[in-house]
């Protein structure tokens, strides 16, 4: 069981870390780094700051969902 | 057909619908009373919590807001989505696995307190009093503003459906209403912004949009840019705000989210653990459909109004020739225009060529479809839109004040012997009385509304949070260590609030603020407090008894969650 718990744990690290970095590094204390990059209209800072963050939560949690659904089976701790 | 008509035809059957909702969804036990039975589906859920979660200030305020703050609106965008993951990895599962109905259930429960237990219902009711106030007067100025009825008319009107369906359907009723209501806010959100993009850049999708170029071919953004700097404003693409602050605000709201009872309660109402990770995901989807949408509607809106006003050329646009819209708005006070200089021509600027008395952040999206000349039946489907975020949010924190009175206080604490059917009555008897509280206030606003905003976010993250966390993450939290934790975090962030909000506040500036971190964002290092305290009071006392630890141990694995009763 402590070792169910343990790479759940190594996920939920992974999975917020790229989270922080995403939004609190990207999207505020990198941004003005950022901005001297372009994305077509979007300077890369402004672009982590509204929309890119929100698009790469979404998918953090799907993709957390996927690696616990999986990790749960190979535990035997899953549901019916 | 007028506007008028169009207003009354569609919101009439948008509120028909969530009648004819409320009467299929009655319930007769308090389990589907409090959490829908468990058997919500997991993309209902996820509809039902973007409803319950957006409210009349996502849907009618925060483009406005945006477009004035330029890049630094992002920690709205930001903060209110970034909590779904935290709610997602580190709260919702676990706490579908304990399988209870309410947040102070869990505090109470894991804590082996009933002293911890009253600290979260006080907080829970406080919290969702702060908030509801807020939603019943939108609904109020919704139906003022496109029916022309008195703002009281309007919420006596709002408290009558959401009586309804809270009251007869319970939580069943509610998350039934909130997916119709997610259907209808999200397709007024999205109709006039997808209208307004193709119109401005030629795309359909306004995201995209916002990326692209307009008529004079120069990108969208760099004219926002030019605009703003020749204005006497900061480029629209930079930001104000300190980074430390910005920092704190954003983890204050993120935070906030995931510790915010009525969002968290919608996580019991799923069959299985599984199904309340995905949940969060449907959810959160649902949510950046509107928050990416807002963003971009905030550009647009903000080009566009400074070219109405100061003309294509920059040299004011003669107020005779002004578009309707501009003279509608200044009915309702939402616009004030006063020609200093006695050319009638209007000018907006941030130094003293500025002629424009107000413009309220609410115009952004209230007076969009007349901005870009849409037809009537559009500007109707913005009034039924707000009043859907409104409804939706007021009927989830009603029931977390009821489930809190009828279930925390009196099932748990007070009465501990009254049947389920009692503790039915009583929970439809607090939500009758929570509705006509939150009613009142509504109808007498006391001033301070919108600062305490900055309250329930706050208290949410430096209570609830740390709480539901160690509880989960660390074996060894005890009962001492959460109660100090919680009152450290609530004492601390709620003084700060009010020694700033209301103590002293002409103090309220930066170099007053504690590391530079204004009120907005003081519930994050309230937060790290209740934290550290939690952590080290229950290292000092002696670890939780036997049964607490293997109540951890349960909630952590996946298998055995309390099964659904069916719908």
């Amino acid at each position: 069981m402590s070792a169910y718990w343990k790479a759940n744990l190594r996920i939920l690290a992974s999975l917020l870390a790229i989270w922080f970095v995403v939004s609190y590094g990207f999207g505020i204390l990198l941004a003005d780094w950022l901005d001297q990059f372009r994305v077509a209209g979007f300077k890369l800072g402004f672009f982590f700051a509204q929309q890119g963050s929100i698009y790469v939560f979404v998918v953090l949690i799907f993709v957390y969902v996927r690696l616990m659904n999986r990790l749960d089976r190979k535990h035997d701790v899953h549901e019916d | 057909m007028s506007v008028m008509t169009w207003t009354y035809l569609i919101v009439g059957l948008s509120f028909a619908l969530y009648i004819g909702i409320a009467i299929w969804s009655r319930v007769g036990s308090t389990k589907e009373y409090y959490v829908a039975g468990g058997g919500v589906h997991p993309v209902a859920n996820g509809m039902a919590t973007a409803a319950d979660w957006m409210s009349a200030a996502s849907f009618i305020s925060m483009a406005g807001l945006i477009s004035f703050m330029g890049r630094d609106g992002a920690v709205y965008l930001m903060g209110w989505t970034g909590g779904y993951v935290l709610l997602a990895l580190l709260l919702a599962p676990y706490l579908r696995k304990f399988g209870k109905y309410t947040v102070p259930d869990f505090i109470g429960d894991r804590y082996y307190s009933d002293t911890a237990r009253l600290v979260a219902v006080v907080c829970a009711v406080f919290v969702s009093f702060t908030y509801v106030a807020g939603q019943m007067r939108g609904v109020g100025i919704v139906f003022s503003r496109f029916l022309e009825v008195d703002i009281t008319t309007g919420v006596v009107v709002g408290m009558a459906i959401v009586f309804f369906y809270a009251v007869l359907g319970g939580m069943k009723g509610i998350t039934y209403t909130q997916v119709a209501q997610y259907c209808v806010l999200i397709f007024a959100y999205l109709v006039p912004a997808i209208f307004i993009s193709l119109l401005m850049t030629g795309n359909v999708i306004p995201q995209v949009g916002f990326a692209s170029t307009v008529a004079d071919g120069s990108y969208l953004l760099d004219k926002l840019d030019g605009l703003n700097t020749e204005l006497g404003f900061a480029a629209y693409t930079s930001g104000i705000k300190r980074n430390i602050d910005v920092f704190c605000i954003t983890a204050a709201l993120m935070v906030g989210t995931a510790g915010l009872p009525h969002v968290i309660v919608r996580f019991f109402t799923v069959p299985k653990v599984s199904d309340a990770r995905i949940s969060a995901g449907w959810a959160l989807l649902f949510i950046a459909l509107l928050y990416t949408t807002a963003p971009a509607v905030a550009a647009f809106a903000r080009a566009n109004m400074i070219e109405t006003i100061n003309g294509t050329d920059g040299q004011g646009v003669l107020y005779e020739e002004a578009p309707d819209w501009i003279r509608n708005w200044e009915k309702t006070g939402l616009i004030k225009w006063e020609d200093k200089n006695g050319d009638g021509r209007m000018f907006y600027a941030k130094d003293d060529r500025n002629e424009m008395a107000k413009i309220d952040n609410d115009i952004m999206v209230l007076a969009n479809p007349e901005i870009a000349k849409l037809p009537a039946w559009v500007i109707a489907l913005v009034a039924a839109g707000g009043l859907a975020a409104a409804l939706s949010t007021a009927a989830g924190l009603l029931l977390v004040i009821s489930s809190a009175i009828s279930h925390d206080l009196l099932k748990k604490v007070l009465m501990p012997k009254i049947t389920e059917k009692q503790e039915l009555l009583y929970a439809r008897l607090a939500a009758a009385g929570a509705i006509f509280v939150a009613g009142y206030l509504g109808i007498n606003p006391p001033g301070f509304v919108a600062q305490v905003v900055a309250f329930a976010f706050g208290l949410a993250a430096a209570s609830f949070f740390p709480a539901i966390i160690l509880g989960i993450f660390d074996k060894r939290a005890n009962m001492q260590g959460a109660i100090s934790g919680m009152i450290v975090g609530i004492t601390f962030t709620a003084g700060y609030i009010i020694y700033f909000k209301f103590v002293n506040p002409a103090a309220n500036v930066a170099e007053n603020w504690l590391f530079g971190v204004s009120p907005e964002g003081i519930g994050t290092i309230g937060m790290v407090l209740n934290i550290i305290v939690t952590y080290a009071v229950s290292h000092m006392t002696k670890p939780p008894p036997a049964h607490i630890q293997e109540l951890v141990d349960h909630i952590r694995v996946p298998r055995g969650a309390g099964g659904a009763t069916h719908h």
